[in-house]
């Protein structure tokens, strides 16, 4: 048999020490769970889930403040939780906390979703806060566990509600459609077939934008000949929300 | 950007961006000290090759840097990790990447490439190099220092013609085995950006490959510097034969790495994919002066002409000799540069592809540009105290010529 | 062939009866359901008092981009609820605002995260169209974040949530880098890597995620997913959903109605 080299004799000695080292702190310092379930601290999950809750939740909310859920709940607001304005309420649903969960009072809150911004979806109700009765609270006017949309136009908007929630808060709201519109009696029962007609010219707009029109002194007027060049006022205006740029 | 954007962007909280990132990139997650670790470990590979060319491949002119080269890769290759630890938000759950590595991971596999490099090839193969000096010190030498050589024998102390053939054998086979080891850990470097999909800068087959050219470069640039400056501090001549086939490696070397940078530049320009445009803006604001001017003007194409022109064509030694410095400290200029390019430019885009921030090196944090200097001075450090542990230099190294006689009192005073 | 038709024939009659008798039976009650999405998303996890099961679920979110407005109460609430840092560089979950202008590039914003509304002071009149989309981390199942944790910190339950341990992260952000969405953030004092965990201390206890809690359009619907009545199921059954970057093969559990081809 040949004699092993006298140099790997320490060397292997090392490695094994080394090894063995490893193998020993692997035992002493992987924590117990690891692995259980996967490659991680089966634990961990467990430590998240612990986690504290800060909102109730509205059903929470429901067994104290029932009254105001349930006419909330009739209302265009039925879609928000109580938290969405009053922010996280756990700590004063557990009585944890003496502090009573926030009432927002003042325009800019009600504005994070009702103020007009271009990129939220047509139709939904968006006011021009400096057009909308300036300076003024909110809640003054609107009661925001039962906000209802300006009425008006009745039978239209049963249809058209969202186009009528628009017009409502623009500064076409004291138009009634039949203004603009041309609407056949049978429109109401047999909305396809006997369809409403939309402006054809830009004579409909000129009634009152028109130079000249009778119009009260606050609307807009232009030169119908001049303004917009070969575009028709519709291609750049929304008509039941003019203030808002297409 | 003008003086008064970049000086606003200084002063400001947030870093100026421009366009759209996700908010959670306006600050970049690696700093420089993940700059300079891929930059050591480079060193450390190239430097290892290049000993590799000697032992292996037979290139006997290279002999002088041979076990030069080798202390240097150690001494690099000690501090590399430093970096890694430091940029850790929890230093101390550094080992968990022992204890609980997740095989899926490339970081992961860090631990086991540098501790199989560290122990398996560097260490072993200068204790098999070094052992007949080792055990010849741990006789002649007194006190503090004979217990130190006697330890580093292992009490191995066999001097026998046999146990001598064994160790040039031992070392001739680990060199083998350490030219993969010293790609894969190069490579696997390269590997930890190029896996990457969700970043279209790093996301890139030849990124392995191209960090291993770089890194060769980066390490034959380092050997090139730490050879002629050592020489010149220890007033020995120049091996010129050693010097001009180190300058012939080193422009081979940038030869292939700057073809596969174009070549990885020229498919990305041709695919034009959807990230090209917000890329294309990176380079051309962002980055044009690292990567434009320092990358591959001053990095690249400089010493190139530079080397060529000093290896190929007829010019005196000493003009060599400084034509060859400077080539090799604009390569290291250049190849930090790519390093910078890679880590911090993957960051200064947006995922979204539509923006582009800034940025903020700080001076002295932790993971600021003094941390980095302090860093990238440690390994020279290093590497002082171990070539006077275990003295890499060859026999018959001659002392540089007395200079005549008008100087030759001045240098008297000196010496 | 004959009697194939015939028996086709038989089908097509009996399938009218019993689709006109469904109609009438499900019309009413899909209105109800759509009018009470929280109380059925409340009431399918099951009750609180049972020990919840892990595997006997896998949840997934879907997002209705013509339903969010932008409102930001998403991304406040779960700031509140996850404590995020307040810094406007660190989310959870987050709202984009894109507005596509007749040619050329769209251009995306999100100050603050949307927290703090949408600026309308500079809306030009050259855009073509524009949305808001809210974005967090989409819980791939095919996670990039989860292949490259060195550790194992961060992993998929087994409810499909991807999760942080942030008792065992190391903090080196290679998740973060990986990360296709920017879902990912390092939590500036616990130096650990931190993200939307779908509010998994909620839905664990039968809660939706504090985000579908608040929002006030009902954009976010939470559920489980394979389940024929779930509020998922059925968002995912009317609507043409996409996942964001789908061409990365992450396969999130994070889903889209009507984005456009601008989202990314």
């Amino acid at each position: 048999m040949r004699k092993i080299p006298q140099q790997l004799i320490p060397l292997a000695v090392l490695f094994i020490v080394l090894l063995g080292v490893l193998v020993v702190a692997r035992q002493l310092f992987v924590p117990k769970t690891f692995g259980d379930l996967g490659h991680y601290r089966a634990t961990a999950v467990d430590e998240v889930a612990a986690q504290p809750a800060a909102y109730a939740g509205y059903r929470v909310c429901l067994d104290c403040h029932d009254d105001i859920y349930q006419r909330k709940q009739l209302s265009s607001h039925a879609g928000l939780a109580c938290e969405t304005c009053h922010g996280a309420a756990a700590a004063h649903a557990t009585g944890e906390s003496d502090q009573l969960p926030t009432v927002p009072r003042g325009r800019d809150h009600c504005q994070l979703c009702h103020g007009y911004n271009s990129a939220r979806p047509t139709g939904f109700p968006q006011i021009l806060s400096n057009m909308h009765n300036p300076g003024e609270a909110c809640v003054k006017c609107h009661d925001s566990h039962s906000p209802r949309m300006a009425k008006g136009n009745g039978e239209c908007s049963a249809c058209h509600q969202m186009i009528a929630n628009q017009k409502a808060v623009s500064s076409h709201m004291s138009l009634d459609c039949t203004d603009c519109h041309t609407v056949p009696i049978d429109h109401a029962t047999q909305p396809r077939v006997v369809q409403a007609l939309k402006p054809n010219s830009e004579e409909t707009c000129g009634k009152c934008h028109a130079r000249g029109s009778s119009a009260g002194a606050e609307v807009a007027r232009i030169d119908m000949a001049e303004h917009g060049g070969r575009y028709l006022c519709w291609e750049c205006h929304y008509p039941h929300l003019p203030e808002a740029k297409l | 950007m003008n003086i008064a954007m970049a000086l606003q962007s200084f002063f400001t909280e947030l870093p100026s961006v421009t366009g759209y990132m996700y908010p959670n990139e306006y600050e970049l997650h690696w700093s420089v000290l993940i700059v300079v670790y891929p930059y050591l470990t480079g060193l450390v590979a190239g430097a290892f090759i290049l000993a590799s060319l000697e032992r292996v491949f037979n290139v006997k002119a290279l002999q002088p840097v041979y076990r030069l080269s080798l202390l240097t890769a150690l001494s690099f290759l000690l501090i590399a990790p430093l970096p890694l630890l430091a940029h850790l938000g929890h230093p101390e759950r550094a080992l968990e990447m022992f204890l609980t590595p997740h095989t899926a991971s490339a970081m992961a596999m860090f631990g086991f490439v540098y501790a199989w490099y560290l122990m398996v090839v560097l260490l072993l193969e200068i204790w098999f190099d070094y052992r007949q000096h080792i055990v010849r010190w741990a006789k002649e030498k007194k006190g503090a220092l004979k217990w130190f050589y006697s330890l580093l024998t292992l009490g191995s102390t066999d001097l026998s013609e046999k146990a001598l053939a064994f160790d040039n054998k031992a070392g001739k086979i680990i060199t083998i085995i350490g030219i993969p080891s010293a790609f894969l850990l190069h490579g696997y470097v390269g590997f930890i950006f190029g896996s990457v999909k969700a970043n279209p800068w790093w996301s890139s087959v030849l990124m392995p490959i191209v960090f291993l050219f770089s890194a060769i470069v980066s390490g034959i640039a380092l050997m090139l510097l730490v050879y002629m400056v050592s020489s010149m501090l220890r007033w020995k001549t120049i091996n010129m034969p050693c010097v001009n086939k180190l300058a012939e490696f080193l422009f081979y070397a940038i030869l292939v790495d700057f073809s596969l940078e174009l070549l990885d530049f020229i498919q990305r320009l041709y695919e034009s994919e959807e990230s090209i445009h917000i890329l294309s803006q990176m380079i051309s604001s962002r980055l044009f002066i690292s990567l434009i001017i320092s990358q591959i003007i001053l990095g690249t194409i400089v010493p190139l002409v530079g080397l060529g022109l000093a290896r190929f064509g007829r010019m005196p030694d000493e003009m060599r000799r400084m034509i060859y410095l400077m080539a090799a400290l604009l390569v290291q200029v250049g190849i930090f540069a790519t390093r910078w390019n890679v880590v911090i430019g993957g960051q200064l885009f947006s995922k979204s592809l539509r923006g582009l921030t800034t940025y903020k090196l700080e001076m002295f944090g932790i993971e600021g540009l003094m941390t980095a200097i302090i860093l990238m001075v440690m390994p020279f450090i290093i590497l002082f105290v171990m070539t006077k542990l275990l003295p890499p230099w060859s026999e018959g190294e001659k002392d540089i010529p007395v200079p005549p006689k008008p100087h030759a009192t001045q240098v008297g005073q000196e010496a | 062939m004959n009697e194939q038709h015939g028996q086709k024939c038989d089908f097509v009659g009996m399938d009218r009866r019993d689709f006109l008798g469904a109609v009438a039976r499900t019309v009413p009650t899909w209105l109800m359901v759509t009018a009470i999405v929280p109380e059925l998303l409340a009431a399918e996890a099951g009750s609180p008092d049972e020990k919840y099961r892990p595997e006997e679920h896998r949840y997934a979110m879907a997002i209705n981009i013509h339903k969010c407005i932008g409102c930001g109460r998403c991304a406040d609430a779960c700031k509140t609820e996850n404590n995020v840092p307040r810094e406007p560089v660190f989310f959870r979950t987050w709202i984009e605002r894109y507005r596509v202008p007749f040619e050329g590039e769209a251009v995306v914003d999100s100050p603050n995260g949307g927290i703090d509304g949408f600026p309308t002071e500079d809306h030009d009149s050259g855009t073509f169209k524009a949305f808001f989309v809210p974005k967090l981390c989409n819980h791939c199942s095919n996670a990039p974040c989860v292949q490259v944790c060195p550790v194992g910190a961060t992993f998929t339950s087994q409810d499909g949530v991807v999760l942080v341990d942030k008792d065992y992260c190391v903090g080196c952000r290679y998740c973060i880098q990986a990360c296709p969405y920017g879902a990912r953030y390092l939590h500036p004092t616990e130096k650990v890597a931190d993200k939307c965990t779908f509010c998994y201390h909620r839905i664990t206890k039968g809660q939706p995620p504090a985000c579908v809690e608040v929002c006030p359009t009902q954009a976010r619907v939470f559920g489980e997913m394979g389940e024929q009545a779930s509020p998922i199921s059925r968002f995912m059954r009317f609507n043409d959903v996409t996942v964001l970057k789908s061409w990365l093969n992450t396969d999130p559990r994070v889903y889209y109605a009507g984005a456009d081809e601008e989202v990314r």
